[in-house]
């Protein structure tokens, strides 16, 4: 990898005393998305209460997913698992018949040290469904990281295509993260308009469907949290990662498909026209936030991409708090914001891994920001202190990839700061 | 193992994180992955509170895992201590923290010497207790905690007659509300308030606590561990009474009036006081009493929730209002005796489950015109076309209103007449209008219906059958063929389908 950001951004480790969803929330974005599934999280009355009132009223519509509750006979080991885990499972199938069951590992099997691997083995072979297993604990990741860890290991479930090295076609290209089918087909076409063709996301929104994948075919993510199922990509999968800033926002999405258009050597047209006419639909909201002031506490990892955007409406970012940065595979998006900085003659912001929320709301009483970006724990309370805020964990759930999702996301973005204006004025 | 999708009560550390953040100088601090803080998400988002909730966590990770927490639980105590100075930091164990077996005691005693704050281990047990009684044991520990602090300073009755209002904390069902009402009341006994706990107080006035003549403690659920300690301790009387609907909240001023009675010189006659509230101030009386209120006799009702409303709710229901409760329930396991016990006069069916598809079910079976439950009641009514009122937590936000919404005392009273006929009448209003013959008809382009093999259906029975909206199938199929069984008819014909719903709407 070339090496980058002379301009390195100053990003350091705070202490990791951050408010965040656990992972074991992506399992409500996951069953929506792969519709023969079922998610099965082996954990204890904390993860279940997390999740059902996370879920809120998604909870009532009979979701595919359940919790299968340790009680303190599963703790001391009096209950065997693998009988206990069957029984759970024969039934779920009866019920339910899905394609494919996740078991998702919490804390607590992380550390009674249950082998979910082995036991989903024995178990896949009696019940005849597929098993993903994937650890999406809170001792190890935040939040969005869960679907990383369930595209990880999802991935070892794919089909290989086997290569034919007498008549090798050319290698195809493979997009990986969760999105909307609706969304991830707005995408595909925009590639296509380059002459691109994609041959298949991961994940699909069956099971059944899960693309084939062979050695040296190319991959690109469209998620800033995919680091584990990037790497399991390129080491299990020998595909060819394409890194490049994630299509989030107009600069995102051109820089996107331009990355992706210079790797496999498709010439580029049109694409600096179209952001720019997408810039001139949303002027009414860059003018908004021009100048103003925005602040990142962290929780979600969307935050360099958002921070990105920001920057490109011209606003001025304090810092970057985010829960994990893999440099690596964030590369093309901090190139990217390094980029957007030098041209508007301004300084990379701060980035702070593993944030404090405790020493943040000191930096954001000395900033005052216009907008501070964060989690439901705060946001009340900095409003009450006449910060405006946005809800973080909107941005995982809205639609904000692609070129036809900037005003949304913008929008989104606006919101507080229209509502505080309009009470201003009213 | 048990699969599980939904569950009345949190784990046992969301009580305690309750009870700790209701005070007023006390900070907790969980010992829990990163990730289980949603705490501060509810109380933020629910109550809207304007201030950051005194909760934050000590990390466990794989550090920790490898390592041990000691000193990082330490620091982190040590750290709030200086940042927020406190007057109490209260470690709280998480499921997590559970199977780690370390030994939290030992990091207390270390890290208490090193601040101003006291600091205290919570002593409950994840895999034993509910969220409830969770709450419960952390009240209690608190208040011994600080009476034996304090144990040497001089205690004296008040002088006036006062009482303690235990029962105030966070996201507690229409909680705020209740307690202003208590306050109302006995404002206008002229009894005297010592102190409201816990939400609110200071740690440091607990050792007010034994001033008081009387303890009241509203709901079940939490606060009679602590009166039953000072009642031991102190030889305080408690009143464990809901004053929820007239009858209880009479008896609840006849309990006060005993207790102050009996603690001083006093002679209250507070007889006056209820029936000119009862007569004249609330308006709930004189509505059951009202014709509108005729059309409710015999109608029926399932009742379920946490053993405090549930018990008031169907008293009320039976009592006041005639209603025929097919059953209640509770998801209070450890209160059982108490419910069956005071239940036992109003109906037949008690039960008691942690598990929401065996209330679903029941629903189902009893097929009641309505539901008085928690929110979980409110949906399986939505999927079963049976309109139900909110009684009891688990509740969302819709249910921590803005307006004054007591459920105790006369406004309480008021407040819950107009509930239950609302609900009552939304389900009468749908059945008569809808379902034969009422607006918005819609004719399905296939008949949804399916017969089955019991019953045999003309085909013009089953033609109006198809009107009714699909919702109300199901239920209205129930009862068309219950009354023909009651005739011994085996043919459903379009007039036996009239007769059934003369039948019902009778009623
Ligand atoms: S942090 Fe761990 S214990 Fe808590 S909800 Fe997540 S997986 Fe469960």
């Amino acid at each position: 990898m070339k090496t980058l950001l002379q301009n390195k951004p100053n990003s350091y480790c705070e202490t990791g005393n951050y408010h965040t969803f656990c992972p074991i929330s992506c399992v409500s974005w996951l069953y929506q998305k792969i519709e023969d599934s079922f998610f099965l999280v082996i954990g204890t009355k904390t993860c279940g209460y997390f999740l059902q009132n996370a879920l809120s009223v998604m909870i009532f519509s009979e979701p595919r997913y359940a919790m299968a509750q340790l009680e303190e006979g599963d703790i001391s080991a009096q209950y065997n698992e693998y009988s206990e885990l069957l029984k759970l499972c024969l039934k779920i199938k009866k019920d339910r018949h899905p394609k494919v069951i996740f078991w998702i590992g919490t804390c607590t099997t992380e550390i009674i040290k249950m082998d979910l691997e082995s036991t989903a083995k024995k178990i896949e072979a009696e019940i005849e469904v597929p098993i993903v297993v994937a650890n999406a604990n809170g001792l190890d990741y935040s939040f969005t990281q869960g679907e990383d860890t369930v595209l990880a290991s999802l991935i070892k479930k794919a089909p290989l295509r086997k290569k034919n090295y007498l008549n090798p076609t050319t290698p195809q290209l493979f997009l990986f993260g969760s999105l909307p089918n609706f969304l991830s087909t707005q995408l595909s076409l925009e590639l296509s308009t380059q002459g691109i063709k994609v041959a298949g996301w991961l994940p699909s929104s069956k099971f059944t469907q899960l693309p084939s994948i062979a050695p040296g075919d190319f991959v690109c993510g469209v998620h800033p949290y995919l680091s584990r199922a990037a790497s399991t990509l390129i080491r299990q999968r020998k595909c060819k990662l394409i890194i490049a800033p994630f299509p989030i926002g107009p600069d995102g999405t051109r820089a996107w498909i331009e990355k992706i258009c210079i790797t496999l050597g498709y010439s580029i047209s049109g694409l600096k026209e179209r952001e720019k006419q997408i810039w001139n639909k949303l002027v009414e909201y860059t003018n908004k936030l021009e100048g103003k002031t925005v602040f990142f506490t962290g929780d979600n990892l969307l935050e360099v991409s958002l921070a990105r955007v920001l920057t490109s409406c011209k606003m001025k970012v304090c810092e970057i708090g985010i829960p994990y940065l893999d440099k690596r595979y964030q590369a093309g998006e901090l190139e990217l914001l390094e980029q957007i900085c030098q041209e508007q003659g301004i300084r990379m912001p701060k980035i702070v891994e593993k944030p404090d929320n405790y020493n943040q709301l000191d930096r954001i009483r000395e900033f005052q920001p216009d907008l501070v970006i964060t989690g439901m724990a705060l946001a009340n309370p900095l409003e009450a202190r006449g910060i405006n805020t946005k809800w973080n964990v909107e941005f995982t759930f809205a639609q904000i990839h692609g070129f036809g999702n900037s005003e949304n996301l913008l929008k989104l973005i606006t919101r507080p700061l229209s509502r505080t204006e309009h009470l201003v004025h009213t | 193992m048990k699969l599980a999708y939904w569950m009345y009560t949190g784990p046992a550390h969301i009580g305690t994180l309750r009870i700790a953040s209701s005070f007023k100088n006390v900070h907790a601090i969980m010992h829990a992955p990163l990730g289980d803080d949603y705490f501060n998400v509810m109380r933020s988002m629910l109550e809207r509170q304007k201030n950051i909730t005194k909760v934050t966590t000590s990390v466990i990770d794989r550090q920790v895992l490898t390592q041990g927490s000691g000193n990082k639980i330490i620091q982190n105590i040590i750290r709030k201590d200086k940042e927020d100075s406190p007057k109490l930091i209260l470690l709280t164990p998480t499921c997590t923290s559970s199977i780690l077996q370390e030994d939290l005691d030992n990091f207390i005693k270390k890290s208490s010497l090193e601040t101003n704050a006291d600091v205290l281990l919570a002593d409950v047990n994840h895999y034993r207790v509910t969220e409830y009684q969770a709450a419960d044991i952390t009240l209690k520990q608190i208040i011994q905690f600080y009476l034996k602090k304090y144990i040497s300073t001089t205690r004296f009755q008040t002088k006036e007659p006062s009482v303690n209002i235990i029962g105030a904390f966070s996201l507690a069902f229409h909680n705020q509300h209740d307690i202003l009402e208590l306050i109302k009341l006995l404002t206008e006994l002229n009894i005297k308030i010592n102190l409201i706990l816990p939400k609110g107080a200071s740690v440091e006035e607990l050792e007010k606590i034994p001033r008081a003549w009387v303890n009241i403690v509203p709901y079940r659920e939490t606060g009679l561990l602590a009166a039953e300690w000072l009642k031991n301790l102190f030889n305080m009387p408690y009143i464990s009474t809901t004053p929820l609907g007239h009858e209880n909240l009479a008896n609840w001023i006849k309990e006060l009036e005993y207790c102050l009675n009996s603690k001083g010189n006093y002679n209250f006659n507070f007889n006056n006081f209820i029936e000119y509230n009862t007569k004249f101030n609330s308006q709930s009386f004189w509505f059951s009493r009202s014709i509108d209120c005729q059309n409710l006799i015999g109608k029926s009702a399932v009742v379920f929730g946490d053993s405090t409303h549930v018990a008031a709710i169907t008293k009320i229901l039976k009592k006041e209002l005639g209603i025929n409760i097919l059953w209640a329930g509770t998801y209070c396991k450890s209160d059982q005796k108490w419910f069956h016990n005071t239940l036992r006069k109003y109906t037949k069916n008690i039960f008691i489950s942690e598990n929401y598809s065996v209330v679903e079910r029941l629903i189902k079976k009893a097929s009641p015109d309505a539901i008085f439950g928690t929110q979980m009641e409110r949906h399986v009514g939505k999927k079963l076309g049976i309109p139900c009122g909110v009684i009891s937590a688990p509740v969302h936000i819709q249910n921590y209103p803005i307006g004054y919404r007591p459920f105790f005392g006369y406004e309480g009273a008021n407040q819950l007449i107009d509930m239950i006929y609302n609900t009552f009448s939304l389900g009468m209003e749908t059945i008569l209008l809808e379902v034969f013959g009422g607006h918005e008809r819609q004719v399905p382009d296939k008949v949804s219906f399916i017969a089955q093999e019991k019953y045999a259906w003309t085909k013009e029975a089953e033609e109006i059958f198809a009107q009714i909206p699909i919702i109300f199938q199901k239920k209205i199929k129930q009862q068309i063929e219950k009354y023909a069984a009651s005739i011994k008819a085996s043919l459903i014909t379009p007039e036996i389908l009239y007769e059934a719903k003369a039948s019902v709407t009778k009623g």
